[in-house]
């Protein structure tokens, strides 16, 4: 039970202290070309990258869950028909539970 | 296009915009009596909220793996980053606590990335940055840095800390005192709200240039090959190279 509690509060002060490294790096590294660029594209490859996981990932394995790809591709729709981010998740969200719903997917 | 070129001339004014901040804060105050709720806020309420949600599958989870309901409360409200707590429960279920610890905290380097990009975004001192600092998560880092400007980015990533936090934190408890198996998130299409939301943030980056096309998608597949390798979590921290590959092809393209 100690060991739990040890691990869960090192745990939290070691994500706790990432985030406030990122956050106060000095501006002189930042002013370099190559790390500006990195740290600009960075939130852009993470993201992609979350997205693909959390659609088409459940844990270690690769699955298809119809429902929620069917979900994706309505929020691809409505971006491409540049729809406010509201109803793009509205669209995404309802997709899936009214296919679940229905037993469709 | 749009979004690159203001973040162009924000860069450029930085020194200026420091000497400027009384007025701005002054034009802030006036922004925010005219209008209830802009919509960076409410766009980060809603995603907070949707979000949050997700907190009961990791206290049902957390539950289920040894620890207890203080337990999983407290890392909710202090480690505050989704996937290094689903990797720490893990652990205390299969042992390995020091290990465990370990790969959990190594899962929250991707928020140092964050940071990296947001302490210009933020501009953040003090109190303000050691507070700041605890709200960077993938959802509020997505929705700050789809807004048009500075101040709509602060104004976002406030709204999306605030109500990410409240939620997720609620629904952390209720996870773990067993109202998980009341109903499930999926039914309501709730585990599509990430990775829609995700989608949908770095759409506008996505559109203005190939570069930024080239590094998502480059990142996407890096992540799903990965998967079935490496522990959750890790795939997502590796996807980091497509942005390193990125910034190595084409520096010149840096706005200076």
């Amino acid at each position: 039970m100690t060991g739990t509690w040890a691990a869960v509060l090192a745990t939290a002060a070691g994500c706790y202290g990432l985030k406030l490294a990122g956050l106060t790096i000095p501006r002189r590294v930042l002013d370099r070309p190559v790390v500006r660029r990195f740290a600009e594209l960075v939130p852009v490859a993470l993201l992609a990258a979350l997205t693909a996981v959390q659609t088409v990932g459940s844990g270690q394995s690769l699955s298809i869950d119809p429902a929620r790809l069917a979900g994706l591709s309505a929020a691809v729709i409505a971006l491409l028909v540049r729809a406010p981010f509201l109803a793009v998740i509205v669209a995404a969200a309802g997709t899936a539970a009214a296919l679940r719903a229905l037993g469709v997917a | 296009m749009r979004n690159r070129a203001e973040g162009q001339a924000e860069r450029a004014g930085g020194d200026q915009e420091r000497a400027g901040g009384e007025a701005k804060r002054a034009g802030r105050q006036q922004e925010r009596a005219g209008r209830a709720l802009s919509r960076p806020a409410r766009d980060g309420l809603l995603l907070g909220l949707a979000v949050g949600t997700s907190g009961l599958a990791f206290g049902a989870a957390a539950a289920s793996d040894g620890l207890s309901t203080a337990q999983a409360c407290a890392l909710s409200l202090l480690a505050y980053t989704g996937a290094s707590q689903f990797a720490l429960a893990g652990a205390v279920a299969g042992g390995g606590l020091v290990a465990g610890t370990a790969g959990a905290v190594l899962l929250g380097s991707r928020n140092a990335l964050y940071g990296l990009r947001l302490a210009g975004l933020l501009r953040v001192r003090g109190p303000g940055r050691l507070l700041a600092a605890h709200g960077i998560t993938d959802e509020s880092t997505a929705l700050a840095l789809a807004q048009p400007d500075a101040a709509a980015a602060r104004s976002g990533f406030r709204a999306t800390f605030a109500a990410l936090y409240v939620t997720w934190n609620l629904a952390t408890l209720a996870g773990a005192v067993g109202a998980g198996r009341l109903g499930s998130a999926q039914s309501f299409g709730l585990d599509v709200v990430g990775p829609a939301a995700f989608l949908a943030l770095i759409w506008p980056r996505l559109r203005a240039g190939r570069a930024e096309r080239g590094v998502g998608l480059l990142g996407a597949t890096i992540a799903v090959a990965a998967t079935p390798f490496l522990p959750s979590g890790v795939p997502v921290i590796l996807a980091a190279m497509a942005a390193l590959a990125g910034a190595l092809a084409v520096p010149r393209a840096a706005p200076r």
